[in-house]
């Protein structure tokens, strides 16, 4: 018993028993967890498990139904972030919240000053921040401003923040997404220092194999409840993804598909940029039929030009985009005319209408065709009983075709999208993210599909952050970086660091 | 403080919190009576007396909630496709402009026949008053708010200049008007010997029409695409501008049915005063309506309602008639509240 007495003291932070309802569901079911200082500890769990939810109670944003928080011995009283932050918690979000506008140190001083102070450039907030920088390993030019930053340097902005706040307890919410895996590595690096210097750390993430390399203990959450509690040397990623999914996983094997001709070329394309988006730079790329080609890359480095360009948002500034379908005009309507499948990277605000019912949005790019819409009338029978057939064919669990699209989870919306754009049989699929925030069953399901489209003779583009995604799926990769485009390499042979030294930008032959 | 969604909110909620602001609203009302000096009770009754206590009354009420109908559906549909039109004043003059243009030409020889042709003509007149502002938005991005707007004034002044110069009744003893119709082109009346023409008659066919063309039309389904998530219906193909051009002149064109109905149906001629801001109120009635065109027609009548009604209390009690305003104001504001709250919740924290 002594040893438990002497451990309760190094227990910087306690939930005891936190439940929260939505409803009927229950997001987290008397969830209990010690963090002990100086220790990792990950939160592993498919989305949807209740880990944001749990943060979100931790952090004030939400109030938990039952059960309490106690940070460093002392309660913490719920539904209030100031109190979270007076605590010692600090928080680094999937998203960044950091104005763009505005330099490093103005962005980490911001609410940490009162708000009659005239100026924030205070010599001894310059110190500290020089201080945190150098215990920490976090380089970052403090008079830069955020929006000319990397993703990683925004990230250390915001890991620094908490810092600066006096952060004791950080919690990391899906910090890799964004980054190389070089990027996670220095992350790691980071990380470990902190720990070392007394802070405690959770690390929220689904990918198993940084986990693995970074936490002392795994805790699993799985509908809302918490599954497993394991030491990680006492466990493996196998075991792991058995818990956090409650099944066997196989990893399919993929065979190679059997490429055809090309059937969509884009020679030398350039296009704008948008913003803080890079646009194409000379991008010659060819889609082959029956092959998957896998376009790697760090988020905003011109995939989002690549895939309206292909969508029929965006015309190329020179270079031209070739298919064997003459249009008169470059158009989201002639992409479609042309066979292009495209399944858009954020189903929620461009893949589908939330206000619109199932039907409704399964006719959003065939509405002006027959049977659908005959001399300007609709008709909605014929178009219910589409839906009705695709609903059966691509396994979307809802009410029914009437019923409002935005009640279905995020797996069931991109069915209903992956049966919209499929079912006129493409020759070109466009799969951008295609399971981003998808659960295993659903991005099985969505792979699976994809696959058979290439069997059947598409050319499939697969667009993803995720280089497991790509390298497990794509007959051919390519990686992206600011806008340029790398060789063709064939599957498996570059490894994921090789890849990754591409996703940094290094071996382009333009040196921009 | 939050707002939580809710996913199925409950037939209480639905109609509970609806009710809630009818009854506050009728508080508030009643405050404002006895702070005017007048007995709550007795004004809220003279206003419910004067709006349907008696045919003449009701058919008063349906007389002026004509041209609401037309103007709240003109911003109905516009809103429904996110085009936020705040000129229905002005296309309204445009098509009461050409309602008298047309109407005192060699077009009246036709006599009745005539007016449908005139209807048209008045309809492409605000049509085109919107399509300015609407072309410089699709062009140029300009903001659609402030050009709409602006415009109101703007028409304004143009029918102040016809009538003080070129469309002038010479018999008019210098009165800014002009010269008036001729008999055979009035709409007819429903009921004879009382005010209530036939514009009343196709407004309510014009909601009925709208609210097809919103459900089963393709253009319908198109607009509300493009209002429900202009991102998704471009990614879709569905051609944003030229849908929104058509929005446009088809609540340009309801919006000058007002102005054609109040000129054939009511006036006669025209004069600055054919619209006592029927083209704001419409705005009220769209956004009490939910923009659904059926429920246009009864939030119309319901408005038309209180102005008349407050209108007949002023005369009876001495209270103001600015009670009327007042009235509704509040009211539309509690209903929008309310309306939320049948959709959200408010959490601690």
């Amino acid at each position: 018993m002594t040893s438990i007495s002497s451990g309760a003291q190094d227990i910087v932070l306690r939930l005891d028993r936190i439940t929260k309802r939505f409803g009927a569901l229950t997001a987290n079911d008397a969830i209990s967890l010690d963090l002990r200082r100086g220790e990792v500890i990950a939160l592993l769990g498919e989305n949807g498990a209740g880990k944001t939810t749990l943060m979100n109670i931790l952090f004030g944003q939400y109030t938990a139904d039952e059960g309490s928080v106690q940070v460093f011995g002392k309660p913490l009283p719920p539904g209030n972030p100031r109190a979270a932050l007076a605590a010692g918690l600090g928080m680094v979000h999937q998203h960044f919240t950091l104005a763009d506008n505005l330099t490093v140190l103005e962005n980490i001083q911001l609410g940490t000053v009162p708000l009659w102070r005239f100026s924030l450039k205070g010599t001894a907030a310059r110190a500290k921040l020089a201080r945190l920088m150098n215990d920490f390993g976090l380089r970052v030019d403090p008079d830069a401003l955020v929006g000319s930053l990397t993703v990683g340097e925004r990230q250390r902005v915001e890991i620094l923040k908490a810092l600066y706040r006096d952060a004791r307890i950080l919690i990391l919410d899906e910090p890799t997404a964004v980054l190389t895996p070089q990027e996670s590595e220095a992350l790691f690096d980071t990380l470990r220092r902190a720990v070392k210097a007394g802070l405690s750390v959770i690390f929220i993430s689904h990918k198993l194999h940084e986990v693995t390399a970074l936490s002392s203990r795994v805790l699993v959450l799985r509908h809302g409840r918490l599954v497993g509690e394991v030491a990680t040397r006492d466990t493996d990623r196998h075991a792991l993804a058995e818990l956090m999914v409650g099944a066997e996983v196989t990893l399919p094997s993929v065979a190679p598909g059997l490429p055809g001709p090309a059937l969509l070329t884009l020679r030398d394309v350039t296009t704008r940029s948008m913003g803080a988006a890079p646009g194409l730079k000379s991008v010659s790329l060819a889609l082959r039929a029956g092959q998957i080609t896998g376009l790697a890359g760090v988020s905003g480095n011109g995939q989002s030009a690549l895939s309206d360009l292909i969508s029929g948002l965006l015309t190329p500034e020179t270079g031209a985009l070739e298919l064997d379908f003459a249009a008169a005009a470059w158009s989201p309507r002639a992409a479609v005319a042309a066979g292009i499948a495209r399944i858009p990277e954020d189903r929620h605000k461009t893949g589908t209408i939330a206000d619109f019912s199932l039907t409704e949005n399964a006719i959003l790019e065939t509405y002006a065709q027959a049977p659908f819409s005959r001399n300007g009338l609709m008709n909605w029978r014929a178009a219910e009983d589409h839906t009705r057939k695709l609903i059966d064919t691509y396994d979307v669990r809802c009410p029914g075709p009437s019923g409002p699209i935005r009640q279905l989870s995020g797996g069931n919306m991109q069915k209903l999208i992956l049966g919209r754009v499929l079912e006129l049989g493409p020759k070109i699929v466009l799969a951008n993210q295609p399971v981003r925030g998808l659960d295993i069953g659903a991005i099985t399901y969505v792979h699976g599909r994809l696959l058979a489209a290439r069997d059947a003779g598409a050319a499939v583009l697969l667009i993803s952050e995720d280089l497991d995604e790509i390298m497990g799926l794509s007959d051919v990769i390519h990686v992206m970086s600011e806008g340029r485009l790398s060789p063709e390499f064939r599957r498996g042979a570059l490894t994921a660091a090789e890849l990754g030294l591409w996703m940094a930008g290094q071996g382009f032959s333009d040196a921009a | 403080m939050r707002l939580e969604p809710i996913a199925n909110p409950s037939l209480a909620r639905s109609l509970g919190f609806p009710a809630l602001a009818i009854c506050v609203t009728v508080l508030v009302a009643s405050g404002l009576a006895a702070i005017a000096g007048g007995n709550p009770l007795q004004t809220l009754g003279l206003i419910v007396q004067g709006a349907a206590g008696s045919k003449f009354a009701l058919l008063e009420t349906l007389n002026r909630a004509t041209p609401l109908i037309f103007t709240g559906l003109a911003i109905a549909v516009a809103f429904r496709a996110k085009l936020w039109n705040i000129g229905a004043e002005a296309q309204l003059y445009g098509g009461a402009i050409v309602t008298v243009i047309l109407g005192t030409s060699a077009l009246s020889n036709f006599g009745g026949a005539a007016l449908p042709l005139i209807a048209l003509g008045a309809m492409l007149a605000g049509a085109v008053v919107l399509l300015v502002p609407v072309m410089l938005k699709t062009r140029y991005g300009v903001d659609e708010v402030v050009t709409t707007l602006l415009l109101n004034f703007i028409m304004l002044l143009l029918v102040s200049y016809l009538l003080e110069g070129p469309m002038k009744d010479p018999m008019g003893m210098g009165w800014p008007k002009s010269a008036p119709l001729d008999k055979d082109l009035r709409l007819p009346r429903i009921v004879a010997g009382l005010r209530l023409h036939w514009g009343f008659g196709l407004a309510l066919i014009s909601a009925a029409l709208i609210w097809f063309l919103q459900t089963r039309t393709t253009l319908g389904y198109e607009m509300r695409a493009v209002g429900f998530n202009p991102q998704a219906a471009r990614f879709a193909g569905i051609p944003l501008n030229r849908v929104l051009v058509k929005t446009a002149l088809l609540s340009g064109g309801l919006a000058a049915l007002a102005g054609f109905s109040e000129v054939a149906g009511l006036k006669g001629h025209l004069s600055l005063d054919l619209s006592p801001g029927f083209g704001y109120t419409g705005i009220i009635v769209a956004m009490l309506a939910l923009l659904h065109p059926l429920g246009v027609v009864i939030s119309a009548i319901f408005v038309a309602g209180i102005f008349v009604g407050a209108d007949s209390m002023s005369r009876a009690a001495q209270v103001p008639t600015y009670i009327a305003d007042m009235l509704l104001a509040t009211a539309l504001l509690l209903m929008v509240l309310a309306i939320g709250l049948t959709k959200y919740r408010m959490v601690r924290g």
